[in-house]
């Protein structure tokens, strides 16, 4: 499963479009975590939670996407787009979407 | 009374040493990291340029979710008073954007990629409206790979 962001893979052709799929997940953290953040609000710095959190997040919102893809028979996911939006407070929405195409053979090398 | 005043002069420069001290540090390592990378071309445009040989591409992703300082929330504070530029925070999203991109460019970096274009950076604040919460901002930054396919 080939997954860009750009609407054309170089060096292939796509054969079929097969419309918009799409991911999303909605995850948070426990307290614990949320009560750490808290104190980092005074030192400031990065917060390694939140981050793992949005990746953890990200991942799965992927997936989401390409079993979707996957289930209508595409080889590939073009010009893919990520939102992000915040619920309350600790917990946050992941949204991808993109196009599922079904993309020729890529041609023998030279 | 008197605690509060304590207390909040505590935080308030707790905050100002070690949230200069972490900037400081941060800045330094972004720098560097930039520097090692600077090989790495990353373009906003939406489509690579020609290229010769055969070519992969993969979508690559970075991010991080930085937290304001005590001190950095007060010295805003004052300054929604009078306004004009709130430059403790000017560097606090200027060093997420750069970490955020410099994790994409890691990750591209691992698969071999000669360019990233159609970079996109994505900023959204996770902690919500709440009058308590905790303030952070998350700066995404995600684009195609370009890798050379190997020969033979």
């Amino acid at each position: 499963m080939i997954v860009t962001n750009i609407e054309i893979i170089p060096g292939r052709r796509v054969l079929r479009h097969l419309g918009m799929v799409t991911g999303s997940t909605v995850r948070a953290k426990h307290a614990g975590k949320d009560i750490m953040a808290g104190f980092k609000n005074i030192f400031g710095g990065e917060l390694k939670a939140y981050t793992e959190l949005m990746q953890e997040a990200r991942e799965e919102a992927m997936q989401r996407m390409i079993a979707q893809a996957k289930a209508i028979g595409a080889n590939a996911v073009i010009n893919v787009r990520f939102a992000t939006s915040s619920i309350t407070v600790g917990a946050a929405e992941l949204f991808v979407y993109g196009t599922a195409v079904v993309l020729d053979e890529p041609a023998p090398q030279a | 009374m008197n605690v509060d005043l304590v207390v909040f002069l505590a935080l308030l420069s707790a905050g100002y040493v070690f949230g200069r001290y972490n900037e400081r540090k941060h800045f330094r390592s972004i720098q560097e990291r930039e520097q090692a990378m600077r090989e790495l071309l990353v373009f906003s445009e939406r489509l690579p340029p020609p290229q010769p040989g055969a070519v992969e591409c993969t979508l690559v992703v970075g991010s991080c979710v930085v937290a304001f300082d005590y001190f950095k929330s007060f010295v805003a504070g004052l300054r929604n008073l009078f306004g004009g530029r709130v430059t403790s925070y000017e560097t606090l999203m200027d060093r997420a954007r750069r970490e955020a991109l410099l994790r994409m460019k890691q990750e591209a970096a691992e698969l071999g990629a000669t360019m990233i274009v159609n970079v996109k950076i994505e900023t959204s604040s996770i902690s919500g409206e709440a009058a308590n919460a905790t303030g952070s901002v998350e700066v995404m930054a995600y684009g195609t790979a370009i890798v050379p396919r190997q020969r033979g």
